[in-house]
């Protein structure tokens, strides 16, 4: 087959085609397989159509065939593996994402937050940590965040690594500001970061009350109790089994009357816990722990 | 039926076209249907609402892991690629495809693998060129290639583009593709349609 002058964004296969599915799901077993019993990391039950789709984007950028020929370079090169991760971990999101969702987080959840002394939220998969600075800004601007500490949690040590650097691109900030003010911010977005060479740093007063630690939601289990768990946008990357699975550990890891926030086309509908949470606001799919 | 599922993709003056298609549909069309149409990342969710009222089939907008059902139109959420798996749907926030999220490339993509031979693939109106590496994937496992006539599209730059990649495809105007595609999901492929081979 001709080599393509642009990238093919993993939607091309070289010599994948009619016939060879099987053997291509093969190969992909195996590699993952491997990369399980080699690094420890489990992707063995990712949704797949997504994880093919990484893993051909990530063949095609070390200049490999062949899913196999990836295994061959993970399994002996760990810095491939590392880009692998990368590819694999990486939960692209935005500040403010969804706006509507933190219009009804500040009207529902905040109200009831206020009544507690201390307040623990865990931000599940919080990659590069765009949504922690955001849930951060919120709190602050709600009079909340002193009360609070927020877990900031992702299977990848790089992202957290430049999550706690606070610095994130100068050309996302028009997006962000606009987000942020349909998210309901009080104040002006330009308050909450310095324009510099290398990009928009953070103040540091949002990260005063919030910890980055590694944290694998396939493979480990719960280290706290919670009054909310954000994981949003996170589990779609799973299949219905380890989404359930993972749903076991949340529920675990609430306290009664805990609150569940997940991205706005994720559910409780196909996890056994459903009927343990009430729906607080069914579009935006905040939950809360009845039983 | 031939066919399990149809894919469609669709962008600029893509409503139209769609309402036209979708129209097209007989009351107990079974084979589903699911539909990118690109739009902006904070669209609401009107699109399957306006869709719904020219079809008896079951128009809804996805979440992730649905099932996909007999007789039901999926249409992409905005902000969110969405892919095909065997049986169900899935949903992700990865980057969008040269800038696009929904990209019909990649629900095209992901719907050929898992269906192959019993996928029809449709390109639509759109002034750029998502859908035609979908649509070339979609041939190489075996599936029907359907793209409306440039001529006839609002914006033919992505139904041509299409045909550059795949140009055994069926070509017919707007007004011909659904009756097109409910024949050939009900009583196979024309003859002269040669399925790519391993």
């Amino acid at each position: 087959m001709a080599v393509s002058l642009t990238p093919r964004d993993g939607i091309e296969s070289p010599g994948a085609s009619l016939g060879r599915t099987e053997l291509e799901k093969l190969e992909i077993e195996l590699l993952l397989e491997g990369i399980f019993r080699h690094y420890g990391f489990d992707f063995r039950s990712y949704a797949y159509s997504s994880l093919r789709r990484r893993l051909w984007k990530r063949i095609e950028a070390e200049g490999l065939e062949s899913v196999s020929a990836l295994q061959n370079a993970v399994l002996h090169d760990p810095p491939v593996m590392e880009r692998l991760l990368r590819d694999l971990s990486v939960n692209v999101t935005a500040m403010f994402r969804d706006p509507s969702f933190y219009v009804a987080f500040r009207n529902q959840v905040v109200p009831l937050l206020r009544t507690y002394p201390f307040i623990r939220i865990w931000h599940a998969g919080c990659s590069t940590g765009e949504e922690v600075f955001s849930m951060a800004i919120l709190l602050t601007e709600e009079g909340l965040y002193d009360r609070c500490r927020i877990y900031a949690t992702d299977i990848n040590d790089i992202v957290l690594r430049q999550a706690k650097q606070r610095i994130f691109p100068l050309e996302r900030m028009q997006e962000y500001t606009d987000n942020y003010i349909k998210a309901g911010g009080k104040r002006s977005f330009s308050e909450y970061y310095t324009a510099m060479y290398e990009g928009a740093l953070f103040s540091p007063a949002l990260l005063k009350n919030a910890v980055f630690s590694q944290h694998n939601l396939v493979t480990d289990g719960s280290f706290a109790e919670f009054n909310v768990i954000l994981c949003r946008n996170v589990l779609i990357y799973f299949d219905k089994s380890l989404q359930g699975k993972v749903h076991g550990l949340f529920y675990d890891s609430l306290s009664t009357f805990g609150m569940l926030c997940l991205g706005s086309k994720e559910s409780l509908k196909f996890s056994r816990f459903e009927h343990c949470y009430e729906e607080l606001n069914r579009r935006e799919k905040i939950y809360r722990k009845v039983l | 039926m031939f066919f399990d599922l149809i894919v469609v993709g669709a962008s600029w003056g893509g409503l139209d076209a769609l309402t036209v298609l979708v129209r097209g549909l007989p009351p107990d069309f079974a084979v589903p249907l699911v539909i990118v149409q690109h739009r902006g990342a904070d669209a609401e969710s009107l699109l399957s609402g306006l869709l719904q009222q020219w079809t008896a089939g079951k128009m809804l907008e996805p979440e992730d892991k649905d099932p996909i059902e007999p007789g039901h139109i999926y249409v992409a959420p905005a902000n969110y690629h969405l892919l095909v798996e065997t049986g169900h749907l899935s949903l992700t926030t990865e980057a969008p495809v040269r800038y696009s999220r929904p990209s019909i490339d990649v629900l095209f993509g992901s719907a050929a693998h898992a269906y192959g031979e019993r996928l029809i693939g449709v390109v639509l109106t759109g002034a750029n060129e998502d859908g035609s590496r979908g649509l070339q994937c979609v041939a190489e496992y075996g599936g029907y290639c359907v793209v409306q006539d440039p001529a006839t599209a609002v914006a033919p730059t992505m139904p041509a583009a299409a045909l550059r990649r795949v140009p055994h495809a069926a070509v017919l105007p707007l007004s011909g593709i659904a009756a097109h595609v409910v024949d050939v999901a009900k009583n196979g492929p024309p003859a002269e349609f040669t399925r790519a081979t391993a």
